[in-house]
């Protein structure tokens, strides 16, 4: 049996790390993966949960697994769009650095 | 239970690793001598006996670990030693889900013939193979090589597509035998089938000669097209001709191994001849009904022999049949894939990427869709 | 201590320690994502003691062969193997956040050691839990209209990410 509470904790650890990537790296493509490790934090918690709770008064439950499916095709989407924007980007100001990107429109 | 796997790996290992994987390198050049018309391997001697060329992969095996193992100026040393690894691990760990016999009983006890009887088999295959991409696109980048950066971009752009078309080719496969493990697979094969049982529907077909064609109930048999494509895709994933554009010595030297050396580019071509047995190793299971002999079932061979021979024995006896049946199937996956390695020449980079989006993703939908619709209409 | 949270400890320090990895490396981008596999791996591997087995196999089919590949494609096409910014702004701002940051992750770490989650903790999960039918089910009948959402998002970001990368043809 898994100690749970370290499992969200270890959910909590990672969310954070992901947060400090975001606000503190100015490289776009470590910020889109800190994003993907936030999501990933997200997931594990859903699993987490979704052992604690693997079935409600007999019935089995999934819903944890289900919404972890869903968040990794958001983020697949996230990725294919994010990189997209970031090659766009990097054509027109050769840098992936985000304080170079200060106008909404070039 | 430890210790049956233990046992059950060591042997997996040896059989397919130490075993077949050198006489692979063999094959490949008996293979490549008769397409030549030349009379191929046959210098490697010990004392002037040379057995056929059978001891060019001792020799190989020598000639790479006394090599000089060279890191190049200016690579990322670490990636740089790590990526063969990358590469051999996965290719070497896909075969603990891989059947190689079925389940047999001895008395109070029974025999499950696979490494892992994991619920999830291909899908664990798949995603082991996934993660040796790392190992071709690192290796390509850290090399500090031009040569080896473009092999890398193209091994990374190529393996990406073509591992989403072969998990989607292979789901009519799914469908048809409603598992994923492997091992119900093999033993969902072990049949046979009415090959035009469907047509029952129409017109009842029971005087005529048509209605007792029987066939073994193999993916083949099943889902032709799916062989064809998850063939195609597999062996792109491999990166071997006509599939190599990666390497394509005439474009870009050796792409991502050009600057490994000594038993660092020994691992890599022995990860490309394990990856050979598993994709033999793997059509055999789904498409070719794995360990089971064409027409006669299980319960039939061990009933046949054990009419002459006590039951014990007789199992036995239907093991090593079985296992000698699923080795015959791998050695001639193997051999088809080097007669298409030698018989094609190398795909243009543009001709490959266009092969796996423009042709086998829509062919495979449409073969999901298909698939779909006729068992929804044989099932009722 | 049991196998399983021995197994735990490691691959939870191993997702943390590459997990700061990729964040703290600033000079070589390729190291950071593969920092990154690293975490996804091990966290399969934690999504495989927690018995979700389709999931811990996504994981690391999606996010491991596929999403990750496409940030190295993606900084080895831009050749992006280091990145020398010159000093940023807003220095004072980026510290308040790494203060704040970490002080929510105490106070979260702290309110989980003094009131523990487990209301009534299950030992055992019910037959075929986590496995592809159970999943598959519950997608294609509670889940139906969500699945077709994502795949209406997902046809939207192909799209998008065809226009944005697309190069003007003169």
């Amino acid at each position: 049996m898994l100690p749970l509470d370290h499992v969200i904790g270890l959910s909590a650890i990672l969310f954070t790390i992901g947060v400090l990537g975001v606000a503190t790296r100015r490289n776009l493509i470590v910020i889109l993966m800190s994003i993907e490790l936030m999501l990933n934090a997200a997931n594990l918690a859903f699993v987490g949960f979704n052992r604690i709770w693997s079935q409600v008064e007999g019935v089995p439950a999934i819903d944890g697994h289900v919404f972890v499916l869903m968040v990794i095709a958001v983020a697949a989407a996230e990725v294919a769009v994010g990189l997209g924007i970031l090659l766009s980007m990097f054509r027109n100001r050769d840098s992936v650095n985000v304080e170079e990107v200060n106008l909404l429109k070039w | 239970m430890l210790i049956e796997a233990t046992v059950k790996v060591l042997f997996i290992l040896v059989v397919m690793v130490v075993g077949i994987a050198p006489v692979i390198t063999w094959i490949e050049r008996k293979q490549s001598a008769l397409m030549q018309d030349r009379i191929g391997a046959n210098r490697a001697d010990v004392g002037g006996i040379t057995v056929l060329g059978l001891l060019h992969p001792a020799a190989d095996v020598i000639k790479l670990m006394t090599k000089e193992d060279v890191v190049p100026e200016g690579a990322n040393r670490v990636m740089h030693l790590l990526s063969p690894l990358i590469v051999a691990v996965p290719a070497i760990s896909a075969f603990a889900v891989i059947p190689y016999g079925g389940v047999y009983r001895f008395g109070d006890t029974t025999l499950n013939l696979v490494g892992a009887d994991i619920d999830w088999g291909l899908l664990y295959i798949f995603a082991i193979g996934s993660i040796a991409a790392y190992g071709t696109v690192i290796a390509g980048w850290s090399s500090n090589n031009n040569w080896s950066m473009l092999g890398g971009l193209r091994a990374s752009a190529q393996l990406i597509s073509y591992e989403v078309t072969m998990g989607l080719t292979v789901v009519g496969v799914f469908m048809v035998f409603e598992t994923l493990r492997l091992s119900d697979m093999a033993l969902a094969q072990d049949t046979t089938f009415r090959l035009f049982g469907f047509l029952d529907r129409f017109f009842g077909l029971d005087w005529r000669w048509i209605d007792q064609v029987r066939v073994p109930a193999w993916g083949i048999f099943y889902q032709p097209l799916g062989f064809l494509m998850f063939l195609t895709a597999i062996m792109a994933e491999n990166k071997r001709p006509p599939f190599d554009i990666p390497e394509g010595e005439s474009e870009i030297i050796a792409g991502y191994h050009l600057e490994y050396s000594g038993m660092r580019f020994g691992l890599f071509f022995m990860s490309e001849f394990i990856e050979i047995i598993i994709i033999a190793a793997l059509t055999a299971t789904i498409f070719l009904g794995g360990w089971a002999v064409p027409y006669l079932s299980t319960d039939t061979i061990i009933g046949g022999i054990s009419r002459f021979f006590d039951v014990g024995f007789a199992t036995c006896l239907c093991i090593l049949i079985h296992f000698s049946t699923f080795m015959l199937k791998v050695f001639a996956m193997i051999w088809v894939q080097m007669l298409l390695r030698w018989s094609l020449p190398r795909f243009r980079y543009d001709q490959v990427m266009s092969l796996c989006w423009k042709i086998l993703l829509p062919l495979s939908i449409a073969n999901i869709f298909v698939t779909g619709l006729v068992l929804l209409w044989v099932k009722g | 201590m049991t196998v399983e949270a021995i197994l735990f400890y490691v691959f939870g320090i191993l997702a943390v320690v590459s997990a700061l990895g990729m964040v703290l490396n600033i000079r070589n981008t390729v190291a950071s994502a593969m920092s990154l596999v690293v975490t996804m791996v091990s966290l399969g591997a934690i999504y495989l003691l927690l018995e979700a087995y389709l999931v811990a196999v996504i994981q690391i089919m999606v996010y491991g062969g596929a999403i990750v590949v496409l940030f190295l494609f993606v900084v080895m096409l831009l050749n992006l193997s280091t990145d020398e910014f010159p000093p940023g702004k807003q220095r004072v701002a980026k510290l308040a956040v790494v203060i704040v940051g970490v002080a929510i992750l105490a106070q979260v770490l702290v309110a989980l050691g003094q009131a523990p989650l487990l209301v009534a903790q299950p030992e055992a999960v019910p037959e075929g839990f986590g496995g592809y039918r159970q999943l598959g089910l519950s997608l294609y009948t509670d889940y139906v209209l969500l699945v077709e959402m994502v795949s209406l998002l997902l046809l939207a970001a192909i799209v998008g990410a065809l226009i944005l990368a697309k190069r003007k043809i003169d």
